[in-house]
């Protein structure tokens, strides 16, 4: 069974058409990247991969599970489902470890010993072990990025969706983040990552997604794609961004 | 400055009648402002109008007619009758109330939907994200706000003295004219209220240094 699956996915915010039809599968342990001209619509997409949008039309499967279908307990589907945002959305009123640990304790029943002694390993896993009691203020933003993505790992996610996570980041800090990553990747995460690093596709993508004008114009092994595009639209963009 | 050394045990039965209405109905008054304000932005329109119905209603009408409304225009019903320190108490709760709904809405929509979407995308359900993550960092903004708003109910329970409930401002009252001392009586009665407000004030910018500081 496919980790992701999305049949002719439709997303509007009102009149604006930002998803026309965009079908696409996601095996489990691959990593896809989403790529386009800014306002094309990854993000819409990935938020409709865990239903943080309400899906227009279509339908996207997770784990064989349709999540449009309105009786899917969706709680239990993002508990599979993690995701890391550009702008980090740490929790400033909770220290890192309370970060991390919060869903778990909150959603899996699990005590707060046990969450912590995981958190601790995530901590270690992304660097930052030692930050664990400070506050979310108190961080770099690449470290709080890091935070962000133990806090989603902690669920033990199957799937990790990633949102521009470097985008918002100083140049010097975005390394870590992308090592941090790239880590996850060699592990065998699923992942879908929008972004702009052209780097870390290449490298890391089994699939590269352009996306342009509510569909998926071309999709395709990172070497195809940016070394031999199809489409004209595809060429324009990366001839901007390379 | 006999009169005041005889007035004062009088006015301090008067100030534990006012602290005993004010912390009653300012907490009922908060917990009536979050219900308020949960309804005003729950995902069905006819809560929403039934609670900006009540928040209009209280803002838009004086203290003391809502204070007559509940103790002589409710008792006249016959249904039940309310004391006046009751009726007192639930007309500062539910004045306190309507104020209270509209810091508690403004501070929740203050929250970036940020943490609303990052909260939802690990699982948390609605009413997890509200309590464990919107409410405490709206809390925090909305401590200010809040405070000022005790204060004026503070205030508002010296009208309760016109249906003669036996407060501060009311057992001033009675010293006034007891103590033929006007003056000295309603001056003292006024420094009683500045130093409650006062170490009301200090207790507000003592939780707000501990928490809000993040
Ligand atoms: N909540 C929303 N309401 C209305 N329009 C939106 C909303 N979110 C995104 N859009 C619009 O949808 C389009 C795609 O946005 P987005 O998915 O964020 O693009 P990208 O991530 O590719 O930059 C943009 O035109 C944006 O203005
Ligand atoms: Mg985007």
């Amino acid at each position: 069974m496919s980790m992701i699956r999305v049949e002719n996915l439709k997303k509007s915010f009102g009149d604006l058409e930002v998803i026309k039809d965009m079908s696409t599968v996601v095996e489990e342990k691959e990593v896809i990247c989403v790529i386009g001209p800014s306002g094309s619509g990854k993000s819409t997409f990935l938020r409709c991969l865990n239903r943080l949008e309400d899906i227009s039309g279509g339908h996207v499967y997770i784990e064989g599970t349709d999540i449009t279908d309105p009786k899917v307990d969706i709680n239990k589907v993002r508990q599979d489902v993690g995701m890391v945002f550009q702008q980090f959305n740490l929790f400033p009123h909770k220290t890192v470890l309370q970060n991390v640990t919060l869903a778990p304790i909150k959603l899996k029943k699990g005590d707060q010993k046990a969450a912590e002694k995981k958190a601790y390993e995530l901590l270690d896993k992304v660097g930052l072990r030692e930050k664990a009691k400070a506050y979310p203020g108190e961080l770099s933003g690449g470290q709080k990025q890091r935070v962000a993505i133990a806090r989603a790992l902690a669920m033990d996610p199957k799937i990790m969706l990633f949102d521009e996570p470097t985008s918002a980041l100083d140049p010097e800090m975005v390394g870590d983040v992308l090592d941090v990553m790239k880590q996850l990747a060699r592990e065998g995460m699923t992942m879908v990552v929008v972004t702009h690093e052209m780097g870390f596709a290449a490298e890391m993508g089994d699939r590269v997604l352009f996306i342009d004008g509510g569909y998926i114009v071309e999709e395709n092994v990172p070497k195809e794609l940016f070394g031999n595009p199809q489409h004209e639209r595809t060429k324009a963009f990366l001839s901007k961004v390379l | 400055m006999q009169t005041i050394i005889n007035a004062f045990p009088y006015l301090m039965e008067g100030l534990q009648v006012t602290l005993y209405i004010f912390s009653i109905a300012i907490v009922l008054g908060f917990l009536i402002g979050l219900v308020v304000a949960l309804l005003r932005l729950a995902p069905f329109k006819i809560l929403n109008w039934i609670a900006k119905i009540f928040v209009d209603a209280i803002r838009g009408t004086p203290f003391i007619v809502q204070l007559f409304f509940i103790y002589f225009g409710l008792n006249s019903l016959g249904f039940f009758s309310l004391d006046n320190t009751t009726a007192g108490i639930v007309t500062v709760a539910i004045n306190a109330g309507a104020y209270f709904s509209e810091i508690i809405r403004a501070g929740i929509q203050s929250i970036d939907k940020g943490q609303t979407e990052a909260a939802r995308s690990l699982g948390l359900n609605s009413t997890q994200t509200m309590r464990h993550i919107i409410l405490p960092q709206a809390f925090r903004r909305m401590l200010p706000t809040i405070t000022n708003q005790a204060i004026i109910s503070l205030k508002d329970t010296s009208l309760l003295s016109v249906i003669g409930v036996a407060d501060l401002t009311q057992e001033g009252r009675i010293q006034a004219s007891a103590t033929f001392d006007a003056f000295n009586v309603y001056l003292i009665l006024g420094i009683i209220y500045f130093i409650v407000i006062y170490l009301l004030s200090m207790l507000a910018s003592f939780v707000e240094r501990k928490f809000v500081l993040r």
